[in-house]
Formats: structure tokens, C-alpha cells, sequence
């Protein structure tokens, strides 16, 4: 049975550092999200198109809420595909 | 009590440039005729669309941002519904944060120009 310390690896395995959320609309004092600007709401979608959840991009609950609502709008009035495979 | 209103519809690009203007012309009398007072006008001209409406994947966008006592957006949307021209509309009440934004954003545009003269 080889020893722990045996075991080489030929790159150390790098120990993914928990980087410390933070909401970018309230360290901004961000108050109100625009849905007339898609480029700033595509940092908000995954390449499908499809909103990204809170424990990825880290908003808090209330701008949460609004991103999606913005987000929502901008795909009615055709600013946002409702669904695509776009490369963002 | 004036609220702020903010309508975007987007027209079909089959029109000619007159019955364009002709027809944007029709909705802000419209809205005067109504008693609103007209913050600003916004025309972004043909635009590609994230996805084709009816068979068309360009249209052309206009803005108006107002403010009224509210009356008139009943009457402002069945307008929309029963003109075909238009392929979309959207018509969002603005709260006071969206108010500033604007205000600034209009500022911002007005200093820009000066700077350029």
C-alpha cells in the first residue's frame, strides 16, 4: 500500500481558494438595472442565454430580483434572445 | 399625482422613413393630446432583433419617457394593439431610482455635446 507521501503528483494540486462573494450592485450603489442595455445584463446569462443563480454570481436577493425582471423585459422587446448557444 | 412612464415599441422595418416619423408623430400627439408632458424622445433607428417577430429580424426602436396621471396609458396601449405597424411595445412605470438614472444619464449626454461644441 504506497504511502501517502509516495504519491507524487506532477503538479501540486491546487486547492481552490474561497474567494468571498459580494454583491456588485450594493459595493456599487448600483440603485436601479437598465433593462435597456444588454451588454450589462449579459454578464447576468450563461451562453444559453439563461439567467445565472445567485450562488453564482453572488447578487443579493432584492437585485437579484431586479436583474431577472430587467432581464425578462429586455427578452420581450427583443434586446435578449430567450434562448441561443451565442459565445458570449 | 404625475407618475413617470417609459414606453419603447418598435416598428416593422417594411415602412419607408416617412411613415415612420409619420407614425411616432401619432403617438406623441397622442400622448400631448392626453395631458402628459414629454421628458424625452429616443429614436435608435433600425436595430437587428435578438430573435425574428413575426417573420422580421430587424425593427426599428423608438423611445418616449413621459410623465401622466395614468389614464391615458390604457388608451396609449390599445392604440399600440390595434395599429399593425407595430410589431412590439412595451410601457414600464418609473420609480424614483429610474428617475435619477435617466435624469443623469441625460445630463450626462448634455455635458458630453457641450464638451464636444
Amino acid at each position: 500500500m504506497a504511502q501517502q507521501s509516495e504519491i507524487r503528483y506532477l503538479t501540486p494540486p491546487t486547492v481552490e481558494v474561497k474567494k468571498k462573494k459580494y454583491c456588485r450592485f450594493k459595493k456599487a450603489g448600483i440603485k436601479y438595472i437598465d433593462y435597456k442595455d444588454p451588454e450589462f445584463l449579459k454578464k447576468f446569462l450563461n451562453e444559453q442565454g439563461k439567467i445565472l443563480p445567485r450562488r453564482i454570481t453572488g447578487t443579493s436577493l432584492k437585485f437579484q430580483r431586479k436583474v431577472s425582471q430587467a432581464i425578462k423585459r429586455a427578452r420581450h422587446i427583443a434586446l435578449l434572445p430567450y434562448v441561443t448557444d451565442m459565445l458570449k | 399625482m404625475s407618475n413617470h412612464y417609459e414606453t419603447v415599441f418598435i416598428l416593422t422595418p417594411v415602412l419607408s422613413d416617412a411613415q415612420v416619423k409619420e407614425s411616432v408623430e401619432s403617438y406623441e400627439q397622442l400622448l400631448i393630446a392626453g395631458g402628459c408632458e414629454i421628458v424625452q424622445k429616443e429614436i435608435w433607428g433600425l436595430k437587428k432583433l435578438a430573435y425574428p417577430i413575426t417573420k422580421k429580424s430587424t425593427g426599428f426602436y423608438n423611445l418616449i419617457e413621459f410623465s401622466c396621471n395614468g389614464e391615458i396609458i390604457k388608451k396609449l396601449e390599445t392604440e399600440y394593439k390595434r395599429d399593425e405597424k407595430i410589431m412590439r411595445f412595451l410601457t414600464v412605470k418609473l420609480d424614483k431610482f429610474a428617475v435619477q438614472y435617466t435624469e443623469k444619464k441625460r445630463n450626462k449626454g448634455k455635458e458630453i455635446q457641450k464638451s464636444a461644441e
